[in-house]
């Protein structure tokens, strides 16, 4: 049984990694995970310099999913590599992708050129798309031609195969995929989070100090299958797949549509186990249904 | 050591209006030290996220955790209706648990705050005066800590009970003395004790809450302000689920 692909000529065992800010940088839940088995460690947002995040609660559950506006809260790069990336190194068979946030596009190349000599970082996924931050994030997202101007920017900086993941807030998420391909993207990631509001009808007032939050779980999860499938139809470069991916159901239903890899978010918070028992389920139906090589499902529901 | 389990319902008991008391049967509780809490997690599929409870009380050689709950939301009225036999999905323990320091401590609890008091006052060694708050003379717990502290003092928001006002109040009509000060309750009570302790200049630990998602530190949701950078993000933004929920009052702003 073959369960390993190949985004960009980066080779992962298998096809699951974790979505960026649910799982830090693997320290945390390494206690529940072997990450070795992981195809990837999808580091938390990293940006140049410390960012404090957003004030709280940061935090709110809705039907079948949960509202988030942590406001990309992380130690900046330099930590980033002393830490994170050395807790990383002794996991070699887990491929790393490092998720990179800014402001502005000084602010991006400031850390893709940082992490450009470090050797444990596999692939840079570049985060265009929190809904949670005033300036920059979603705002390079939202516009196909800021898009494209990013990921040249990024592009022409990267020593490793970019990502850009990609906003499901926007009118139409094939024009971004294709922005982001012309700009010379290696690869899309979709979705991120789904800007969502809760207002508690007691004490009339938000529920999120930060009003707004990027809605994930379950309940998205129908929506992120018809972007990916869509992108898949419209772009030729690796779609990784993610929104909420809770069960091996809901990750083989991703790639059918057209996804490479997929990525299990808001699942890891409610069982920590989830990519793992999601890829023991996803090989029991490679078996059931006498499937040699998992990249023969790849975007086969047309 | 964290285990996350399905941990079996054993007692389940009404306290006061709308205050509960559970008893699990979980390895958990192999681990457990005071202060520190427990994620349990709904039976109703599209409530995702774990409910954050402090541990009541710890019998290690029963394998038992007590949790004493008030009903805010649907999940916790959920967790209201279990019965024993029962089983509902724990996670923990979790956190840091209260440092046991000092001969003569003082434990301070409001409202919903006062269980985790109780395991901490059974372990802590020498003269524990403890002071709880409650709103009315609907009050929970008060015969267990007349068994395990030295002095119960207690403080209701209506005069029913003991000293009328709160538990601060309470603290500086019997004008309290300690080597330590434990607290737990909502923000402003923690605020008074803090300044309480800070005047007599006795060292206080107190106990935060905050909306968590994850419960093990890794989606920064519940974060408190600290005094200094915190050892995570270097931004004074401390978690309360990792590096709490227990505090020293000095660290954090209240």
């Amino acid at each position: 049984m073959n369960t390993k692909v190949t985004i960009a000529g980066v080779e992962f065992q298998n096809p699951i990694m974790e979505a960026s800010g649910t799982f830090g940088s693997g320290m945390e839940y390494s206690e529940f995970v072997d990450l070795n088995k992981l195809g990837a460690v999808v580091t938390k947002g990293v940006a140049n310099v410390p960012w404090p995040g957003n004030p709280t609660p940061r935090i709110a559950e809705v039907s079948s999913g949960m509202l988030n506006a942590i406001g990309l809260q992380n130690p900046g790069v330099e930590v980033f590599c002393e830490r994170d990336l050395k807790f990383l190194e002794q996991f070699k068979d887990a491929r790393v992708v490092v998720n990179v946030c800014g402001h502005s596009a000084e602010e991006y190349i400031e850390v893709v050129d940082r992490l450009a000599g470090e050797s444990r970082v596999d692939m840079l996924e570049i985060n265009i798309s929190c809904p949670n931050v005033k300036e920059g994030g979603i705002a390079f997202g939202q516009d196909p031609k800021a898009v494209e101007e990013i990921t040249k920017l990024v592009k022409a900086h990267a020593k490793q195969p970019i990502i850009m993941k990609l906003s499901p807030n926007v009118t139409d998420i094939k024009v971004m995929a294709k922005a982001a391909e012309a700009g010379g993207a290696d690869a899309i990631s979709l979705i991120n989070t789904l800007t969502g509001m809760k207002i508690d009808v007691e004490r009339q007032s938000f529920v999120l100090a930060n009003k707004t939050g990027g809605m994930s779980g379950p309940a998205v999860h129908p929506i992120a299958v018809r972007m990916v499938y869509e992108c898949a139809n419209a772009v030729n470069i690796p779609i990784i797949g993610m929104g909420g991916i809770s069960t091996w159901q809901d990750a083989v239903e991703m790639m059918l549509a057209g996804a490479t890899a997929v990525s299990v978010g808001t699942a890891n918070f409610y069982n920590p186990t989830a990519t793992l028992d999601i890829l023991s389920g996803m090989k029991d139906y490679m078996v059931r249904k006498k499937i040699d090589d998992i990249n023969d499902i790849i975007g086969i529901v047309k | 050591m964290k285990v996350k389990e399905k941990a079996q319902v054993l007692e389940q008991m009404k306290l006061a209006e709308g205050v509960y008391s559970l008893k699990l049967k979980t390895t958990a509780a192999e681990y457990a030290v005071p202060g520190q809490f427990i994620s349990i997690y709904s039976n109703n599929g599209s409530k995702l996220l774990p409910r954050p409870i402090s541990i009541c009380e710890i019998d290690k050689n029963a394998g038992t955790l007590r949790v004493v709950y008030r009903v805010v939301g649907e999940g916790t009225a959920e967790f209201s209706q279990l019965t024993a036999g029962d089983q509902v999905e724990v996670m923990g323990p979790l956190g840091n648990g209260f440092p046991l320091e000092g001969e003569k401590t003082v434990v301070v609890g409001g409202g919903i705050g006062v269980p985790p008091m109780l395991e901490l006052a059974k372990q802590l060694s020498g003269s524990v005066t403890a002071v709880m708050g409650y709103r009315n003379d609907d009050m929970f717990l008060t015969e267990e800590f007349t068994d395990v502290a030295a002095e119960l003092i207690i403080a209701t928001d209506d005069g029913s009970v003991g000293v009328h006002g709160t538990v601060v109040d309470a603290m500086k009509e019997n004008d309290l003395d300690a080597d330590v000060i434990y607290a737990c309750g909502p923000k402003p009570m923690l605020r008074g004790v803090a300044e309480y302790a800070a005047e007599r200049g006795i060292k206080c630990y107190v106990s935060m809450e905050e909306r968590m998602a994850c419960g093990v530190g890794a989606c920064l949701g519940c974060v408190c302000q600290s005094t200094e950078k915190d050892d995570h993000s270097h931004v004074n933004n401390k978690r309360v689920c990792k590096d709490g929920p227990v505090f020293l009052s000095t660290e954090v702003v209240l």
